[in-house]
Parts: C-alpha cells; structure tokens; sequence
C-alpha cells in the first residue's frame, strides 16, 4: 500500500498529489512570469517600442542619405531589424534578471524556494517567459517601425531562429545574472555595463565591416554580433558573415548558459543555503 | 511513521570572525514529531530556530544528519517532503505585483492543484480575508498580511504545518483568531510543529514541549509533565530594595517584582523570613502556580554552566 493509502486507511490526512501532473507547476511559474510584465506593460513593453522608434526617428534622420549598406538598402532599412533583436535581447534579459532579484530582496522568493518545483521546472519557466517578452516587444518594435521604409523578408525563417535562439540565451544570461546579483546595484552593473554595450557594439547601428581592423576583430568576438547578423540575414538575404556560422555560435553560445544556469538552480546557488 | 524526524542533525556556519571555529547553530538534534500532535519548539533568540525549519523547508541544507517528513526525506525526497509541508515564514513578505487571491491560485498550481478556489475562499473566509481577495498585497495592513501567508501555506492542504512565531507583533484580538483556527486545524488531524517565544501560547496550545539552547535539546517533554516537574509554585511579591545575596541568587526580577520558585509551605516561610530578617517589607505577596516561563527559566539556567563547560 502508498504512503498515502496507509495515511487515509489510518484515518489520516492524505497528501495532495499534483492533478494537472508535474507540467502545471512550471506552467503555474510560467504564466505567472508573464502575468508579471504584463501587468505593467507600459514600462515593459511600451517603454522599450517607444525608445526603439526614438533611435530610428534620430539616427535615421541624421544617417540616411549618407551611409548605404548591402547596396540597394536604405540605413533606415538596414537599422531597423538591428532595433527589433536589440530590443528583443535586452527586454529578455531584463524579465528573469529583474524578477529574480526582486523576489530576492523583497524576500518572496520563499515562496517558491517552498515548492515541489524542480530546478528544471524553474529554468523553463523562466526562460520562457524571458523569450515570449522578447518576442512581444521585439513584435511591438517591429509593427511600429515597418511603416518608415520597404522591409524585405528574404528567408523568414531565419529571422524566427535567431529570434528564438537570442531571447533563450538572453534569459538564460538574465537567470544567472539574476541569482548571483544580491543588489539591485550589482544587477546595474551587468546590465549597464556588460550587456547595453555589448549590443550597442555588436552591428545594430552599422555594418562592421566599416570598422577598423582591430574593432573589426573585436566585434567577431562578440556572441551578440552574431545574433544580429544572423537575424538581418533573415531579412535581406545578406550578412557581415554566413548564417550558418551565426547559428553554431549563438547555438553553442545558448546551450552554455544554459548549462551554467542549470547547474546553479541545482545547487541552489546563493538561494538556499 | 512520524510527522517530522530529526535524525542527528547538524549545522554549522562559517564564522568570519574566527575561521577555524565555526559557528555550531545545531549540535546533533534528534527529534520524532508524531502525526496529530500540536508540537511547541521554544529557545531563546539564535540561529538555531531559523536553521531548524529552514533545513526542513529545504531553505538549508544540514551538515549532517537527516531529516524526513512523512517518511519523505527532505533532500534526497523533497518534492514529496515539500507537499507534505506548510510553512508560515515569520518575516511578513509579499509579492507586490499580485493580488491576494492571484497569490493564492499562483500557489496552489505550484503544487499542482486544479480548480482551488472553493477551498481558496474557504481559506478567506476563516481567515477574515474574503473582502480584500482583490486586493493588492501590497495594500494589506501587516494583520492582513500575516493571514495571508497561513492562507499561503495552506492552500495546498497539507498535513504537516510548521509555523514560525506566527503572533509575534500581533495585536491580541489577531493573535486570539489565529491561535483558534490552528486549533481547529489541529483538531481537524493536521500536525502541527510552532515555534514562539510566547510562553503562554506554548502552554495553552502544545502538547508537547522541545526547549533548545545552543544548538542542542535541553527539554523535551509533555507540557503537562514540564510543568508538574518544574517547582509547583511561585511565591510572588514587589520590594522596594535590593534583595538578600542568597534570595536575590534563586529570584527572578522584574524592576521591583521578585518571583521566588517553591516547592512547599515551608519554603515559602522561609524566603519570606529572609525579607524580614533583611529589614525589608514584602508587598502584594501572593502565591501562583509554575507557568512555562518559570520551567523556561529554571532549564535554561541549569544548562547554562553545563553548555558553556560543553562548548570549547
């Protein structure tokens, strides 16, 4: 006879066994996460579209008839998916970071420290969430900012991709930033100075090949480069380097944090003692 | 099988301040907490308390020894352990981004329960709670918020409840319904494992008393036989000077009120003699029976030589 049998058979109180299976306690975080953004949408989705369009209205005005890149396309044109993956990388990083320590300071995190949800069960909610808001105001930009010039889409399916692929890397960078900051300070100087300018130097504003040979070199180094890259190549079926480059690096890249990630929710890194 | 087992558990910190010595917050605690039983953990202010649940919440994890709950061990077993569980943290924490009701459906699919809300607004309504289910958290007062984390922790019905000083700060018409709603949870078959500093509430609710100093047990009984094996009465009276060296050694004293343990009549004469033969006059003399707070303090201080002559 189970535990619980014995217990009832006893007359004791039984244990309630999870009903929707082990799924619904990741979905149940999941759902939360993104309830979470969306509940103050204008700072976490409306702020970033807005900001997106402010860089396009100015660099736009101030660049477009004196740099061409790729040809035929317009700087305009050419900013503009740059725009979206740099708004879809920040905003994924900034959910699982901003939430993590928050619930750490605020001392909610007891909460879910007191579940039955497994270490697994914490990284795919969070990362997921981080992805569908990176995808919501990546969206957002793009439906604000198409109307400003001809947009082609060569080969779509990249631009799915690497979306994909960034915004789980992003949250995956923005879960390990969010367990090891214990101030809201710490969490400033990742994301001030280590993340904003690693997408700002990484291609959004202009090609790279523009660079000098040194900066160009350092620009290879940059995984978020190759995010962009891939992700414009989407877009006109031309990039500062193969595809297929991009995605075994931004792939690799992805799967690394992850594993860092993981193992840190294992051990309960700075979160259980 | 018990509620909750300690099993020789250990815990030790890393002290800053002396690398070598590490901080010993439990010192090899063994403890079986019966199913059904209303059970009262009481020391005085340490790390232990806060370690002692945290390592049965899974919050910390023990230096040695283990620790099961329903048979389930905690580290190796936690999922099970943990829905065996409900903990009410002391700290008053709240998610500010949700209201109570949204907490209290988040909560309950955590643990993977479908479809709460009859028992949800069961839960407010014992709770006092029912008029602000759309509340935001934030916006509760700390009453409020202090039911809600018993709410929190009940939503998914579990068996064993464990809750950390749970009327500290609380006023006493608030502290009155949470003490009748365990009550009641407990007479309804729930385990239920407290920790207080309120002495009073410990003799009025536990059946059975752990007192911890230092890490380790130093009591562990019936509260019915601490009770009857600590000095049966307490002679009570206020002076308005200091007291004689032998009297003043035995006292405990609270600015002018002195309160002496006896065991019989002829004790009680006999301090009483002592005042006088002082030159000293007892006013509002009377004579109570023992409480917990005076066995609290008798055990402590009998085991503070033997701890301190213990620790190296």
């Amino acid at each position: 006879m189970s535990t619980d049998a014995q217990l009832v058979a006893a007359g004791m109180l039984p244990v309630q066994q999870p009903q929707g299976g082990a799924m619904m306690g990741w979905r149940t975080l999941f759902y939360k996460e993104i309830l979470r953004f969306w509940k103050v949408g204008f700072q976490t989705v409306g702020a970033p579209v807005l900001t997106a369009i402010l860089y396009l209205l100015v660099f736009g005005h101030v660049l477009e008839d004196r740099v061409r890149v790729f040809g035929t396309i317009s700087y305009t044109a050419f900013l503009i998916p740059g725009l979206v993956m740099m708004s879809i990388l920040q905003n994924a990083f900034a959910n699982s970071s901003s939430s993590l320590i928050q619930s750490k300071i605020m001392g909610n995190l007891v909460f879910l420290l007191l579940t039955p949800l497994s270490h697994w069960h914490w990284f795919f909610a969070y990362v997921a969430s981080s992805v569908v808001r990176g995808l919501v105001v990546g969206l957002g930009v793009l439906l604000a900012t198409v109307w400003f010039t001809t947009l082609p889409f060569v080969a779509a399916g990249w631009i799915l991709v690497f979306a994909l692929l960034g915004a789980s890397l992003m949250g995956a960078l923005g879960l390990i930033a969010g367990l090891w900051a214990e101030k809201f300070d710490q969490m400033a100087v990742f994301q001030n100075f280590i993340i904003m300018p690693m997408t700002f130097l990484s291609g959004v504003f202009y090609s790279i090949k523009s660079l000098p040979p040194f900066w160009l070199a350092v620009s290879h180094l940059n995984p978020f480069f190759y995010m962009i890259d891939g992700f414009r190549y989407g877009f006109f079926g031309q990039s500062d380097v193969s595809p297929w480059l991009s995605l075994a690096i931004v792939g690799s890249a992805m799967l690394g944090a992850s594993a860092v990630a993981v193992h840190l929710l294992r051990i309960g890194y700075k979160i259980r003692s | 099988m018990s509620a909750i087992s300690f099993q020789s558990v250990s815990k030790s910190y890393p002290s800053p301040r002396s690398p070598n010595k590490p901080f010993q917050a439990l010192d090899r605690v063994s403890l079986q907490i019966e199913r059904g039983e209303f059970f009262g953990l009481l020391w005085p202010n340490g790390a232990g308390k806060t370690t002692m649940i945290s390592i049965l919440a899974g919050l910390t994890r023990a230096s040695a020894g283990s620790v099961s709950v329903l048979g389930k061990d905690v580290v190796t077993d936690y999922a099970q352990a943990r829905r065996s569980l409900g903990i009410v943290p002391q700290e008053l924490v709240f998610d500010p981004f949700f209201s109570v009701r949204e907490a209290l459906r988040f909560q309950s699919g955590y643990f993977g329960i479908r479809n709460n809300d009859a028992w949800i607004d069961e839960l407010l309504r014992s709770l006092g709670l029912s008029d602000k289910a759309s509340a935001n958290t934030r916006q509760l007062s700390g009453g409020m918020k202090r039911r809600m984390l018993v709410a929190q922790a009940l939503v998914h019905k579990p068996p064993v409840i464990v809750l950390d000083e749970p009327t500290a700060g609380v006023d006493v018409e608030l502290r009155q319904t949470l003490w009748h709603f365990i009550a009641k949870l407990n007479r309804e078959g729930h385990t239920v494992l407290l920790t207080t500093h309120y002495l009073e509430e410990a003799e009025a609710l536990c059946g059975r008393i752990a007192m911890l100093k230092s890490g380790r047990i130093v009591a562990l009984d019936s509260t019915s036989e601490l009770l009857k094996a600590a000095s049966s009465n307490v002679l009570r009276f206020k002076v308005d000077a200091e007291l004689p060296a032998e009297l003043a050694a035995k006292a405990r004293v609270t600015g002018r009120i002195v309160q002496l343990p006896a065991h019989d009549a002829r004790e009680i004469e006999a301090y009483l003699a002592a005042v006088r033969e002082a030159g000293l006059e007892a006013h509002d003399v009377e004579i109570r029976k023992a409480d917990l707070e005076d066995v609290f303090v008798e055990v402590m201080a009998k085991n503070q030589d033997a701890v301190a002559d213990a620790t190296p």
